[in-house]
């Protein structure tokens, strides 16, 4: 049996005040930005092999799913989750190591950018196909039942445009019917690649699909990081207790391309003039002062230390060797006996 | 007292319920009902909580034996039937497929299909799928096509650390009998020389194995004899024995149920003609059902598929070469 476990960064918030709460997860989220803008360059810069995903302007939502799950839970992220990762445990390293291909990393460079995770520790990597990783949370949520474990939660993040697949219906029926401890995480971030909602759903609100499901709806403003706290915070506090699978909607706006390749020329100027439109990482930062949780100061020293752990982290990586395609095993069964029995499979 | 095939399938399963408290069974009408064949009669009553009715979600009930697998359990997943296993193809093909390979973690999941034509069953409850999950990397696909081998192979299959796409035929499920169940069986991937021979050999497995045992029988009596190889798993694909046997015969005659294209039968000639050619003392040849839907009425469905008729006519041709 799989024991669970999370890495050693991942530090309970159960016994944190809210104060200490907000100044954790901005800091998750300044890490997250900062982890961010250097795949960004190094993409720019051609060092990446794949594309590059960032989660500019989803960090507050993401830090307060990573910030409110704690030790023995379960998450599996999306691409725009840098900080929810980084709060929940995930090393820079691993980020660092999948996104430039080390086999180093937990994806030993067979896989790529934002498909890594630790599925062992509860952090698992994504696939791309999406609303497919619900059923999978829903799984080890029903086998943690069958085990006799209580009080742990399992947490999904999807965008909007992953609402309309099949998977996240045919998911979070099932979590309804075994009424399972799911939050499932939406950021409604206006565009699913270049897709705008009104050719993504016409349902007047994506909450009201919670009822249909046997879910609890809550919505959130994912510009503001206190309401993603107290919104997140609250829906896993009533998975915990038994209340049922949750499903959260934040509204914002994505603050970049749907990848680093896309210029997101066709985002609606008026929306980036709008609430939704607001960067939540200033919002945060201006909140913090006016709360005098912090200053100028503190933000920029701890803008400088993530700077420096995240250029260390690179520079680490890049001097790492590059895989051997020689020393690949090229079998991917791990009945080892059959692929050495039948070599061509 | 006799056993069938379908009653194989159902004991193989209590069996390793019995064994390993980590396995459980999750699909359609699966619990109380016994499902849509009976293959899980009584086992929610003899293991309590642990047979459990799923929704109609095929795509979900995979994606949630994914979730189990990674938390340690052995998940055995009915597909009602395996037609339906296309509504969960993403989660078998690009999760389950690819998970031990991208993450080190292994994904002892066995997915039961009920494949495979019956009369009157039509387009959509009659599909045979091997094909099209061999061609992924990261499964096992088994094909049997005896009652010993479903018991035993089913339990193999749950007992193997990576998703195994499990073909029971429902043609063989009432008709086929045996007389005990085995107590030992050949290892996963092995095929077998379910007849042996010396003037051809036919590669088959599933159902077909028994449609071409009833060709060489009735050609024995012309003095023919063919050697029959019943491949018992598509992936692993045992093309030792395969090319052994054609060495022996120097023909081959590929029989399979599904459709031609990039199928079973194009792979085992494709493998005997590229590592085997001057074994062959004429072109391989293979017979599948035609590259049509599978008809509904039992006249168009005879002919749409394999059978001893058409399978003679082949091996007549063959031998003519």
């Amino acid at each position: 049996m799989a024991e669970v476990a999370v890495s050693e960064s991942k530090t309970s918030m159960e016994h944190l005040s809210f104060q200490d709460e907000c100044v954790a997860a901005f800091r998750w989220m300044l890490l997250a930005r900062i982890l961010d803008d250097k795949m960004a360059s190094l993409y720019r810069a051609g060092k990446i092999f794949g594309g590059v995903y960032l989660g500019r302007g989803q960090e507050a939502l993401s830090a307060a799913v990573g910030v409110s799950l704690k030790k023995g839970d379960i998450f599996a992220p999306l691409i725009r989750d840098a900080a929810g990762r980084l709060a929940f445990g995930e090393s820079i390293l691993d980020a660092v190591r999948t996104c430039l291909g080390s086999p180093l990393g937990p994806m030993r460079a067979r896989d790529g950018n934002v498909h890594r995770g630790r599925p062992r520790e509860g952090l698992l990597p994504m696939l791309s196909h999406l609303g497919s990783m619900i059923s999978v949370v829903n799984g080890m949520l029903m086998a943690r039942r069958f085990k006799g474990i209580t009080g742990c939660v399992g947490a999904t993040c999807l965008g909007e445009g992953g609402t309309s697949t099949g998977a996240f219906h045919e998911a979070l029926n099932q979590a309804g019917i075994e009424k399972l401890p799911l939050v499932m995480v939406v950021a409604d971030n206006q565009y699913a690649y270049s897709t705008p909602t009104s050719r993504q759903f016409a349902c007047k609100d994506l909450v009201d699909r919670a009822i249909g499901y046997g879910l609890e709806g809550h919505h959130a403003d994912g510009t503001d990081l206190e309401n993603c706290l107290q919104v997140v915070g609250n829906a896993v506090k009533r998975a915990r207790a038994g209340k049922g699978p949750q499903l959260i909607v934040a509204k914002m706006l994505r603050l970049c391309g749907h990848g680093e390749h896309d210029d997101a020329s066709y985002i609606d100027p008026k929306l980036k003039q709008s609430t939704a439109g607001r960067d939540c990482l200033k919002v945060a930062e201006g909140m913090l002062v006016k709360r005098q949780w912090g200053d100028a100061k503190s933000m920029e020293a701890w803008r400088a230390e993530f700077v420096q752990q995240v250029d260390e982290a690179v520079a680490m990586v890049q001097r790492e060797p590059a895989p051997d395609a020689y020393k690949e095993t090229w079998q991917a069964l791990a009945s080892k006996h059959l692929g050495e029995t039948f070599p061509e499979i | 007292m006799s056993i069938t095939y379908l009653e194989a399938i159902r004991e193989a399963q209590a069996r390793a319920l019995a064994d390993d408290p980590r396995v459980f069974i999750y699909g359609q009408d699966v619990g109380e009902f016994g499902g849509a064949f009976k293959a899980t009669k009584n086992l929610a009553q003899e293991f309590p909580g642990r047979v459990l009715d799923a929704p109609i979600s095929e795509d979900a009930i995979v994606g949630s034996a994914i979730g189990a697998a990674i938390e340690g359990y052995r998940p055995i997943i009915e597909m009602q039937f395996a037609d339906f296993s296309t509504v969960g193809f993403n989660q078998i093909v690009n999760h389950a497929a690819a998970y031990f390979w991208r993450t080190n973690v292994p994904l002892p999941i066995t997915i039961r299909l009920p494949s495979g034509g019956t009369p009157g069953s039509g387009p959509f409850h009659s599909q045979s799928m091997e094909a099209l999950y061999a061609h992924y990397p990261g499964l096992v696909v088994m094909t049997p096509a005896t009652v010993e081998d479903a018991y035993s192979m089913l339990i193999e299959a749950v007992n193997i650390d990576d998703p195994v796409i499990f073909c029971e035929h429902k043609y063989l499920y009432y008709h086929l009998k045996a007389d005990k169940l085995p107590d030992e069986a050949l290892p996963t991937g092995q095929a077998r020389i379910a007849r042996a021979g010396r003037d051809l050999t036919i590669v088959a497995y599933s159902a077909m194995v028994h449609e071409a045992l009833a060709v060489a029988q009735e050609l024995s009596g012309e003095g023919i004899e063919i050697e029959v190889v019943d491949l018992r798993s598509v992936k692993p694909l045992d093309t030792d024995t395969v090319i052994a046997s054609v060495a022996r015969t120097g023909r081959l005659l590929c029989v399979g149920e599904a459709w031609p294209w990039g199928g079973v039968t194009a792979e085992v000639i494709a493998r005997v003609a590229s590592e085997g050619f001057d074994l062959l003392d004429a072109p391989p040849q293979r017979l599948n059902a035609k590259d049509t839907p599978i008809p509904y009425h039992p006249n168009l469905w005879s002919v749409h598929r394999p059978t001893a008729r058409s399978i003679t006519a082949a091996a007549r041709n063959l031998l003519q070469m």
